[in-house]
């Protein structure tokens, strides 16, 4: 994809049958850092990566609550998916205030995946470059779903979105079958070990990533970093240098795997990968 | 020719009455649970009060269809609030709040009498009282609502200072125990249901300290 005579905006159809505006604004996406979701029947977890620009800012927040029964994590333009959380969190409180309960997941995605639409047909405004991974319960059952630029959407068992992701996804892929009858605990575990697989080498440590969860019984929120270190920890799912195909077995070894993973990454410089606007 | 009057109001009054002791490091707020019209009652067990946020719970006497709009609109604007500052409402800025609501509606306003209760942002007592148009005052202790008349003056007798010439300055706190405070309480709204017509059936007591949040009921008379 490279520069045309066609994509300066994007209310102007290539020859292909394309709108490159669209397509540069899901590149926005897959530059941005990885976000994963994953259902099972009663529950669903969100994971993001958080990279900070340098050691001395703090990182972007990537998953925000809806409601206490909706959740959304972003990658891409982190400004866009504040903006969208807050239409969202909108719909959700006007929804309940009108109705008394709480705003079906499936009815939030179209109007969210509307509203992306109109940015796509309008010759002074642009896509949002934010890709969302929706995560909510309802009367329905637990959903999972990913709303990008384009204004189209599709609900998901497990999805992975942002750099690397394809690595999160392989792994997802070979595990999503079982993941209906996961327990919560077992869900959370499969996200972890997913996040892992897109930090390709890294350690992985609860300063690094956000996890959310949200269940039957459980409102929407986002697990403090000691839980989620106790739960890394636990797992035992410590940075390998290889190992798509790694299995956390009980080793007696993670304090080592740990500080090979620290020196080799702590200072490293601001990932070639990641777009400039999202952290 | 005279000027023609409406024959049909947007307002009715529901009757009953609220009440609300701040004290040291508790609050209690109360009401009765009757619902009336006219000279009916409509229902027996209809409660006043509600919970605004962690520390602050409100009593509404007046229209009640105005007081459940106003209590939903509240909590709509916590929701917010909680999802931008990522915190619970305190009860002074919820104070402001509930008084910005009421102005907003100044030239059609909520019938409804408030009375807000909780702790501030030190762990003490607050409780501020409303005016329908929401002038409001943080007071030791406030009665709105139909016996009102009758409960304020004798909380007065009780709780205020004898004069305030002779003592130091009273802050807005009055020095009773919690248990104290709830007998007062239902000693105050015992008297208000011999008297008042509109106030009986049932009083909810809610009680905020640092504990949490106790609710607990007594039986008033019926007639």
């Amino acid at each position: 994809m490279f520069r045309n005579q066609y994509d300066t905006d994007v209310t102007t159809w290539s020859p292909a049958g394309r709108l490159f505006q669209v397509e540069y604004a899901m590149e926005a996406v897959k530059q941005g850092s990885a976000a994963i979701g994953l259902r099972s029947k009663t529950h669903v977890v969100l994971a993001c990566v958080n990279k900070a620009n340098s050691e001395l800012s703090s990182h972007q927040k990537k998953i925000f609550k809806v409601d206490d029964h909706i959740g959304v994590a972003i990658a891409g333009l982190t400004a866009d998916g504040r903006v969208l959380s807050r239409y969202m969190r909108s719909e959700c409180i006007n929804y309940s205030f009108t109705y008394e309960s709480p705003l079906p997941v499936g009815r939030l995605v179209v109007q969210l995946a509307d509203k992306a639409q109109v940015c796509t047909q309008r010759s002074w405004k642009r896509p949002y470059g934010v890709g969302l991974l929706v995560a909510g319960l309802d009367e329905s059952g637990a959903h999972l779903y990913y709303n990008c630029p384009s204004g189209n959407y599709f609900e998901y068992q497990a999805f992975a979105i942002g750099s690397r992701s394809q690595a999160a996804k392989t792994y997802l892929e070979r595990r999503f079958a079982n993941f209906a009858d996961s327990s919560r605990d077992d869900l959370i575990k499969d996200a972890l070990i997913a996040v892992r697989e897109t930090l390709q080498g890294e350690t992985l440590k609860s300063s690094i990533c956000t996890v959310a969860v949200v269940g039957v019984g459980e409102a929407f929120h986002v697990l403090d970093q000691d839980t989620v270190q106790q739960l890394i920890d636990a797992f035992e799912i410590v940075g390998e240098p290889e190992g798509p195909a790694a299995e956390p077995e009980p080793e007696p070894e993670p304090d080592a795997a740990a500080e090979e993973g620290t020196t080799a990454d702590q200072g490293a410089a601001p990932d070639q990968g990641v777009a400039p606007m999202d952290i | 020719m005279t000027k023609q009057q409406a024959n049909w109001s947007p307002y009715d009054n529901n009757g009953g009455s609220c009440v609300a002791i701040a004290g040291a490091d508790y609050c209690v707020i109360a009401a009765d649970t009757r619902m009336s019209t006219g000279y009916s009652i409509l229902t027996r067990e209809y409660s006043k009060i509600c919970k605004l946020a962690e520390k602050s719970v409100m009593a509404s006497s007046g229209f009640q269809a105005d007081v459940k709009a106003l209590q939903k609109h509240l909590a709509a604007r916590h929701l917010i609030y909680q999802h931008q500052h990522n915190k619970h409402m305190s009860c002074p800025a919820m104070a402001q709040l509930l008084s910005n609501t009421l102005y907003y509606k100044r030239f059609f306003p909520y019938y409804a009498f408030n009375v807000l209760g909780g702790l501030d942002s030190e762990g003490k007592g607050c409780v501020y009282t409303y005016d329908a148009v929401g002038s409001y005052e943080r007071v030791g202790y406030s009665a709105q609502g139909s016996g009102s008349t009758l409960i304020m003056p004798f909380l007065d007798n009780q709780l205020k200072s004898p004069s305030p010439l002779l003592l130091p300055a009273q802050d807005a706190v009055t020095p009773l125990s919690e248990l104290e405070a709830v007998d007062l309480i239902k000693t105050v709204f015992a008297s208000a249901t011999e008297r008042d017509i509109y106030t009986g059936d049932k009083l909810e007591i809610v009680v905020l300290n640092a504990d949490g949040i106790r609710r607990e009921y007594m039986e008033l008379r019926k007639d």
